[in-house]
């Protein structure tokens, strides 16, 4: 279609204002000086920023939070490795069963997850805290590091792998040398994004943290109070920052290598 | 025997599949299917007291879920709030779509990274930031009191089924943007000026060939909205207060403070039962209607 639709335009501009615009009211008012969130702006601070230095729990939550979310990436993102070649590579009975029941956890309602997990959990008589918190996330993010690898696999030329194993390299090496490389940028972007989902998932951490709070969780806690409100947004900006940071590197770290057809198949999904 | 063993394995793909996929399937297993059914045999229990638990089987918990108004009426309320939001989600994302697959021809790439974008950022500080425009001391009611449109804060903003559902509305947005934007790309452009050359106006175009073809995407976006918005805690927690309050909100305080976790559990069950027959009727429904269309 080569004419031009300017209303269209202009409404799908409009639309990106709207998708846009709230969420840079964290940011606009982290550096305003003032408790509430109100308009006219009382002035230019870093204050909020400084703030964050001296609160203890804080930097209690934000490493629990990296310690979730690094053991959840790597250990999604390698299922989710072998169960995308599974269904890259081969054809096979049960294929879209198995494909549905992976993709679950994406679709059903969070809470479920989370209750179901909590009461297991305590019923096998163990503590809550973190433990629960990454085997959830790593439920969670399986499906979207699957998702990703899937994308970036298809199309990949499997007698590489074949010529390697030819050749007399064994299973190890012939992943190693061979495979590794070749699936390295979609590997480091399931990895990013899946950490990226762990970083910010409220539900499964708020039913399975105990008193071990992770990032969104403090966040919580401090959004009750208004007197604590300035540091969260100063805290959500810099977050808000950081994941697009991560996000765009994984973008374009997913389509790194490939060709201009092929990115917009990888871009789908 | 060895050998023998491995030539078999090697030439099956099912085996090769099944333990690639084994990690992945024994993960579903343990942490999805068997606490679920475990959570399913908990809502025939009895909470006798705070720590004690009776183990007999009873369907009790059911016959309470829906003698209890409360709960069937907010059973009633998450269905009807993720029902609005999916229509609304659906009807202002399809022009955007529409807009970048068949309009925009320069740097598609960089459109579609920018929708998706606000989908990766903390769901936590998207529906905060609703907070932070709908306030009784916020950013609409400081801006109008500023302006002296209004004398005093409009608090009808905050803590109703209308701030729920605004809020909800954005924070899954990228849901309904990305399968619609995927299935209209799809779309042979060719089918399109073919129904054209044929005299249809541009309307019987659209009804008739371009929303048709796109159907697979509008069904996908149904249920990637709707399925998790009816279990939704964060949004009503943070913005509808007592107004907009939905079952999910119940579903935690049976785990929490009221600590009845048999009837939550129950509340979960019925949660999910809902959620599974809504997939079926919109799966069949949407399956007769591409039928009849084609």
């Amino acid at each position: 279609m080569n004419e031009k639709n300017s209303s269209l335009l202009i409404y799908t501009l409009i639309y990106f204002g709207f998708l846009y615009i709230p969420v840079l009211f964290l940011p606009i008012f982290s550096f305003n000086d003032a408790n509430y969130m109100s308009f006219p702006l009382a002035g230019f601070t870093t204050d909020h920023y400084e703030e964050m230095w001296s609160k203890r729990n804080l930097h209690k939550a934000l490493w629990a939070s990296v310690k979730v979310g690094v053991v959840a990436s790597v250990v999604s993102t390698a299922i989710a490795l072998l169960a995308a070649k599974a269904f890259v590579r081969y054809k096979f009975r049960g294929q879209n069963v198995s494909y549905g029941a992976i993709m679950m956890p994406f679709l059903i309602p969070e809470i479920i997850l989370a209750v179901s997990i909590l009461i297991i959990w305590i019923n096998l008589g163990f503590p809550l805290g973190l433990v629960p918190v990454t085997i959830g996330h790593i439920l969670f993010c399986t499906p979207f590091a699957m998702l990703i690898l899937i994308a970036r696999i298809e199309g990949f030329d499997f007698s590489l792998e074949e010529a390697s194993r030819d050749l007399g390299e064994n299973a190890w090496g012939t992943f190693y040398r061979v495979s590794l490389p070749l699936y390295l940028p979609g590997i480091i972007a399931a990895l990013l994004l899946s950490f990226i989902i762990s970083f910010d998932e409220f539900i499964l951490a708020f039913f399975l943290s105990g008193s071990d709070a992770t990032l969104p969780m403090y966040m919580w806690n401090q959004m009750r109070f208004v007197k604590k409100l300035p540091h969260v947004l100063a805290l959500g900006a810099v977050i808000i920052v950081f994941t697009t940071f991560i996000v765009l590197l994984a973008f374009w770290l997913r389509n790194v290598g490939q060709g201009k057809e092929k990115q917009d198949i990888a871009i789908k999904l | 025997m060895f050998q023998a063993w491995r030539n078999i394995y090697s030439k099956s793909d099912n085996a090769k599949a099944y333990s690639l996929l084994s990690p992945a399937l024994f993960l579903i297993i343990l942490v999805m299917l068997i606490p679920m059914a475990l959570m399913l045999s908990f809502s025939s229990f009895t909470q006798v007291s705070m720590m004690e638990i009776d183990f007999t089987p009873t369907i009790q918990r059911y016959i309470d879920f829906f003698e209890k108004s409360l709960l069937v009426s907010l059973l009633i309320k998450s269905v009807k709030i993720s029902f609005i939001v999916t229509l609304i989600t659906l009807l202002t994302a399809y022009p955007v779509c529409y807009y970048i697959a068949f309009y925009v021809k320069k740097n598609k790439m960089l459109w579609l990274v920018l929708l998706t974008l606000p989908f990766w950022t903390s769901y936590l500080l998207r529906v905060f930031s609703w907070k932070i425009i709908l306030g009784t001391k916020g950013v609409f009611n400081s801006t109008l009191l500023g302006a002296g449109i209004i004398s005093e804060p409009l608090t009808f903003l905050m803590y109703s089924e209308e701030a729920v559902i605004i809020t909800l509305t954005h924070a899954w947005a990228a849901f309904a943007l990305l399968p619609l934007y995927v299935s209209l790309e799809k779309i042979d452009f060719s089918y399109i000026e073919a129904a054209r050359d044929l005299g249809l106006s541009k309307f019987e175009v659209f009804w008739k060939v371009t929303f048709p073809l796109s159907l697979p995407g509008v069904i996908g976006a149904i249920l990637i909205i709707f399925i998790p918005t009816v279990g939704d805690y964060v949004t009503p927690a943070l913005i509808g207060g007592t107004e907009g309050r939905m079952l999910s909100n119940m579903i935690q305080a049976y785990f929490g403070k009221i600590n009845n976790i048999p009837l939550g559990a129950a509340s979960a069950t019925i949660m999910l039962t809902t959620v599974i027959l809504i997939t079926v009727i919109v799966s069949y429904t949407t399956k007769r209607l591409t039928q009849r269309l084609s």
